[in-house]
């Protein structure tokens, strides 16, 4: 298939059924107990800094363990992969040193996830698998400060923000992305600023890309990190006109409902929700099972408010498998009709009739 | 909200525009951003929906200001909750702001003026931002100024925008321009009218836009003379909304309501606004001299509660807790009554009432509620000499409390301060409170509760023994026949535990879990209800079946690894070429009287406002929408006792620390040695393992992980420390509790506790820098430090890495501590005096804070044997963390 038929073929599918994601990759990571050898690779054996725990390099250094791991979502029935790129900013990467290949590890991972999503494609063609080119927060935030001490001050300018989103998205679409997936939004700005540089791109290649957007919630409060409230932070991003609006990450399924919710009841996008495996525990890791995962998602499904699910931080390939096969007898959400009223937001959102 | 403004106008805040407030301008101008916050936020106050900001100055760097100001704003959560419209005559200082805004806000303007193609490109832009846009009615031949061309601009963008660009019709908000009218000019005199005609064509023709204008332009010609102005804006904003315009640039703090002002001034201004007659300018002009020095309302005085009659000043100062003057107000009440008691029951339970009502629905905060009890207490102290003496003349009673609480931390634990909460909240609703303090032995409780005949009885505990103390003084209950209500709080209790360790034992009467100081009136006035209780108790029992239910499911669905499969799923550490640190000393050293003022530096704030009941993270709780001002009042009074626990050294601090060489030995215990050739063992530290099934490469870790093995030859140390602040709070305690100001005695605890950590934490630093020195160089903020960024862990036993109390004996004994530091364990193994911590140090870079969790049958087997205790022993010291009952593995074997 090409990639505008891929795309179309995303659009129709969506109609029809509810969408699976794929699972963590960090918990799958560690499960290869990888040294800091193996980050290195050859090619970076000499690097002056530690590379351990850069999981956005294996794409490079350890290409069969990221495709083995797709491999593993795309077996358990994920129709869209993530590529492993949720910090390969040039910002994010900057921490290693490692600036300079961000494009690069753009690149190689939606290579990647392209080759185990075609194959697959191929194997099963009823049910085709997508790539969606996830493109990560970044390690700052464009509207808190960091020094308690000075308000004002920011460590990221939304500049700034926009050349490294624009650099990841343009190896993310090179690669072989079927969508961009801007995701675990903490900061509405910093999602802006990647919304603002994906037009950019689209406006300089002459096509597009169907945008997910999945914000994540941070406390108890129900709020983004920023402190915005679901529906303020819809309002935020509506204007990027995207195929999906959800919330990924946050605390488990539970606490991620409410949120969900609010969205389902706004959005005219498609709803994506993916949340953890349940609350961390004293040790920040996380417990829930497959079986107390996928029912929890279910109810969601019965009850019309998810298009698209998946799973976040602690889900494995067996928590899909078990999602995949729970959602399936459900119908997707349909999209609720919206008035023409002038929606704005601060913190919270303001809609004027 | 005027009434001029119907409930669909937009009110516009226009105080933060440079070009229009003199006052906003000086400020920015003498970099006073504060200041400049200070005004934001009080147009946000007087209502406005929206705020409008303005940078446009020649002397000011105007992109400059327009950032800071808009980073500034977001940092302020009462601001920055509503959108912000981005005002600029320049588009780089509208797209310096669109560069700032998390939100959706406003673009304030876009326009024609210099032709097609700016117009498109700047409105593409405020699309790709994610914004709405103002359009203001000016293109190539200048600004519109009648009805006709306003609206031939408008239509013309209108076509251009939604045809061209796909921009969405209703993020458009036309501005067919306010000019001022009343000038003098006769030109002048259609203006408000054009406006008014254009709106009303506008919404006819250009489906789902806005229209919005600067309404201030209007009146520029009566500068100075508030009345008329605010006169103008009202009559024309009566007139322009019913013709369809729906948002504002206005004064929300300031603008006359259409049916308040003066008919004469009101028919006056009509003409003008209206331009129905040719003289109207000069008739207003004549009459607005009368009106001058009229208008713009005057502030409320700060001390104008104090002329309300004395009922509602009691109300007010209760409400606000203030205390300053409650007495003379107590005094003034009880000279208008009969009888002294008519004060309490009257005004000052009204005033209560008002409180509870506020705190029932999330008004009020916790301290705030505190600082009200003061005051009430402080009241009723007043009058208590007075029903004393009349008591004497007339034998009379007292009048009858609503109930007797009971109220005891249990034996062994010495934390109170949610209970001494709990206790003011009862108080406060006129329950009767009979507070036994702590460390209480359950045979005291219950002599007690018979002799004073409670209604209720209720526990509190901190550390996980006082579960199981609870538990025995639940046994107790049923086994002397009580059959009242019993309550359970504290940091460690749950609903879980409560239903289904503590119920279980007591089936003559209900146990009821109280999760927080604010559920306990609503709990106890059900208890004590002739015609809730069944109600209420049948509701709790069936939760209680179902969370019992859920737990015992969820026992059986999570995967469990045995101690020999977990023992060999150990945190995986390579010994070979690791060179363990040696500390700068072996065995201990005291760090008596530690100064108070260092500590400060190193207190954790988040947890202090939890323990006020305010949930949120320092610093940000402070500007929190909803706990904002009661955390910030509630810090402000914690800094000033700070400074008097420092300058008058109301409290003591006390460390002790110690180093000794170490081994792991067997598979989870540490072998300590007298000296550091290691051949005679000194003690044996016990630790427990992680039992649940892992996979993914998660190891099931064991305190003992973190030392080298003694086959592996290496010479490693373990440390440990105590250490309190505590001492000497005693008598302050003591004088506050006499003062009836549970506030100050419950913020000293809480104060004294945070201390205590603080210690801890300052002392983990000295000894990771300097006194063990494996990391001489570290730098960390308190943030970071907090977060817990260094390396090395300072884990305390009765905590999760290691939930076995018991081993702090062992600890004491190797530190000296009660003889040298001054701090007793009870037995319970509670620490003496309770604002105190101690632990365990472990240096290498791989150790980090865990939870042991839940432990199978196994393991409780080994330890016994370890610890050289039975099972049975074992089984009570680990009950909390037993995954499974003691009981039913009896019915098994037998």
């Amino acid at each position: 298939m090409t990639r505008d038929e891929r795309i179309a073929a995303l659009k129709s599918e969506a109609e029809k059924r509810i969408l699976v994601m794929d699972g963590a990759f960090g918990t799958m990571i560690q499960g290869y107990k990888l040294d800091e050898e193996a980050y290195r690779g050859e090619r970076l054996k000499d690097w002056d800094q530690d590379l351990k725990g850069n999981n956005d390099l294996l794409v490079l250094t350890q290409p069969d363990v990221i495709h083995e791991i797709h491999d593993a979502y795309l077996e358990a029935g994920a129709d869209i992969v993530e590529t492993n790129t949720f910090n390969a900013t040039s910002i994010s990467q900057s921490d290693y040193g490692l600036e300079s290949i961000a494009y690069e590890l753009n690149l190689e991972a939606a290579r990647l996830a392209r080759h185990a999503a075609d194959a697959w494609t191929k194997k099963t063609p009823e049910k085709p698998r997508f790539v969606a080119g996830a493109i990560g927060p970044t390690n700052r935030t464009a509207s808190i400060s960091p020094d308690v001490n000075d308000p004002g001050f920011r460590n990221v300018t939304f500049e700034a923000l926009v050349e490294a989103y624009g650099e990841q998205t343009r190896g993310l679409i090179e690669g072989g992305c079927d969508a961009l997936l801007i995701e675990t939004v903490f900061d509405t700005l910093n999602a802006k600023a990647a919304g603002f540089s994906v037009q950019q791109v689209f406006e300089d290649i002459g096509f597009e890309l169907p945008i997910m957007i999945s914000g994540t919630i941070t406390d108890l409060s129900g709020r983004n990190l920023s402190g915005q409230t679901p529906e303020a932070f819809w309002y935020s991003v509506r204007h990027l006109k995207p195929f999906s609006i959800g919330m990924n990450c946050s605390f488990g399924a539970e606490q991620l409902r409410p949120a969900v919710a609010d969205l389902a009841q706004e959005a005219d996008a498609l709803i994506s929700a993916y949340p953890n495996a349940g609350l961390p525990n004293e040790l920040g890791e996380y417990d829930e099972t497959p079986e107390e995962f996928a029912p929890k998602l279910e109810e969601w499904a019965r009850n019309g408010l998810v298009n698209i699910v998946g799973g976040c931080c602690g889900t494995t390939p067996e928590h899909i498998r078990q999602l995949a096969h729970a959602v399936a007898k459900h119908p997707p959400r349909t999209l609720p009709e919206t008035e023409y009223k002038m929606r704005l937001s601060g913190l919270e959102p303001f809609v004027h009739a | 909200m005027t009434a001029a403004a119907g409930s669909s106008f937009i009110n516009i805040g226009e105080r933060t525009n440079v070009t229009g407030s003199a006052k906003f301008r000086k400020l920015i101008e003498a970099d006073d951003y504060a200041a400049g916050l200070d005004i934001a936020r009080e147009q946000v106050v007087n209502g406005a929906q929206i705020i409008d900001v303005n940078m446009d100055e020649g002397l000011l760097d105007s992109e400059l200001a327009m950032t800071t100001f808009l980073n500034l704003i977001a940092s302020e959560p009462d601001i920055s909750r509503v959108p912000v419209m981005i005002d600029s005559s320049k588009w780089s200082v509208i797209e310096a702001g669109l560069k700032c805004v998390q939100g959706k806000g406003i673009v304030n303007s876009i326009s024609l003026k210099e032709g097609e193609e700016p117009f498109f490109e700047q409105a593409r832009k405020v699309l790709r931002y994610g914004a709405a846009v103002v359009v203001m009615a000016f293109d190539e031949t200048g600004q519109a100024e009648t009805a006709e061309r306003k609206f031939a601009i408008c239509e013309r963008a209108y076509k251009l925008l939604t045809e061209k660009i796909g921009f969405p019709p209703e993020d458009i908000i036309f501005d067919p321009n306010i000019f001022a009218v009343a000038t003098g000019i006769e030109e002048h005199n259609d203006y408000a009218l054009a406006f008014i005609e254009a709106t009303r064509l506008i919404k006819e023709k250009l489906p789902y836009t806005h229209v919005s204008g600067g309404v201030s332009n209007l009146s520029f010609a009566f500068r100075g003379n508030n009345k008329v102005r605010e006169a103008m804006h009202s009559v024309f904003l009566y007139h322009a909304i019913q013709a369809g315009m729906d948002m504002g640039i206005v004064n929300a703090g300031q603008l006359a309501i259409y049916a308040d002002i003066e008919p004469e001034l009101r028919e006056l201004v009509e003409d003008v606004v209206l331009n129905r007659r040719p003289d109207s300018t000069d008739r207003l002009l004549e009459a607005a001299n009368r009106y001058h020095g009229q208008g713009g309302q005057k502030r409320e005085e700060d001390l104008s509660w104090r002329e309300a009659p004395v009922g509602e000043r009691l109300t007010h100062a209760l409400v606000k807790g203030i205390d300053a003057y409650i007495v003379e107000d107590t005094e003034e009440a009880r000279q208008s009554v009969e009888r002294p008691l008519h004060v309490i029951e009257g005004p000052l339970m009204d005033g209560m009432n008002v409180v509870g009502d506020l705190f029932g629905s999330g008004k009020m905060f916790l301290p705030q509620v505190v600082k009200s009890a003061r005051v009430m207490k402080k009241a009723v102290a007043h009058l208590m000499p007075f029903m004393e003496q009349e008591k004497r003349e007339l034998g009379l009673e007292h009048a009858p409390a609503a109930g007797t609480i009971l109220l005891a931390t249990v034996k062994g634990d010495v934390h109170d301060i949610g209970k001494n909460i709990v206790g003011v909240v009862l108080q406060c609703n006129n329950y009767e409170v009979i507070d036994l303090g702590v460390m209480v032995p359950s045979q005291k409780i219950l002599e007690t509760a018979r002799e004073r005949k409670v209604d209720v009885i209720g526990l509190s505990g901190l550390i996980t023994p006082s579960l199981d103390e609870m538990c025995h003084v639940a046994a107790e209950m049923e086994r002397e026949g009580f059959d009242i209500p019993l309550l359970i709080g504290g940091a460690t209790t749950s609903q879980v535990h409560t239903a289904v360790k503590i119920d279980p034992n007591y089936n003559k009467g209900q146990t009821v879990y109280v999760p927080d100081a604010s559920r306990a009136v609503g709990v106890t006035s059900n208890l004590l209800s002739e015609t809730e209780c069944e109600n209420f108790v049948a509701r709790v029992r069936q939760d209680y079946a179902r969370v019992a239910e859920g737990h015992a499911r969820g026992q059986k669905t999570k995967r469990r690894a045995t101690l020999a499969v977990a023992r060999r799923n150990k945190v995986p550490i390579d010994w070979a070429g690791y060179v363990p640190p040696k500390p700068s000393f072996t065995g201990t050293r005291l760090f008596a009287d530690t100064d108070l003022g260092h500590l400060r530096e190193f207190i954790d704030w988040t947890p202090f406002f939890s323990t006020w009941e305010l949930k949120g993270q320092y610093p940000r709780i402070l500007d929190d929408d909803k706990y904002g001002e009661a955390a910030r009042g509630l810090f402000k009074d914690a800094q000033a006792m700070l400074d008097q626990i420092e300058s008058e050294k109301w409290l003591k601090a006390n460390g002790i620390v110690g180093f000794w060489p170490a081994n792991m030995v067997g598979e989870d215990d540490i072998e300590l040695y007298t000296n550091d050739d290691r051949k005679e063992r000194r003690v044996l530290l016990h630790t427990l393992r992680q039992q649940m099934a892992r996979d993914g490469g998660r190891a099931n870790t064991a305190l003992s992980d973190f030392i080298a093995p003694k086959e592996t030859g290496l010479a490693d140390y373990i440390g440990g420390f105590a250490v309190t602040t505590g001492i000497g709070e005693e008598p302050h305690l003591k004088r506050f509790e006499e003062a009836h100001d549970d506030y100050s005695k419950i913020m000293l605890k809480a104060l004294a506790d945070r201390l205590a950590e603080a210690f801890a934490e300052m002392m983990h630093q000295k000894v990771r820098t300097e006194l063990w020195g494996y990391a001489p160089d570290e730098g960390l903020n308190s943030e970071e430090m907090i977060a817990e960024k260094y390396q090395g862990i300072r884990p305390a036993p009765g905590y999760p890495a290691q939930p076995d109390h018991t081993e702090k004996r062992t600890l004491f004994d190797l530190l000296d501590a009660e003889a040298k530091a001054g701090i007793i364990l009870t037995e319970s193994y509670a620490m003496w005096p309770g604002s105190a911590v101690s632990g365990l140090y472990f240096s290498h870079p791989k150790s980090h804070y865990f939870g042991v969790g839940k432990i199978e049958r196994d393991q409780a087997a080994d330890y016994a044997r370890r610890k050289g205790w039975d099972l049975s022993e074992a089984e009570r010291w680990l009950a909390p963390i037993l995954n499974y009952n003691p009981r039913d593995v009896e019915k098994e074997v037998a």
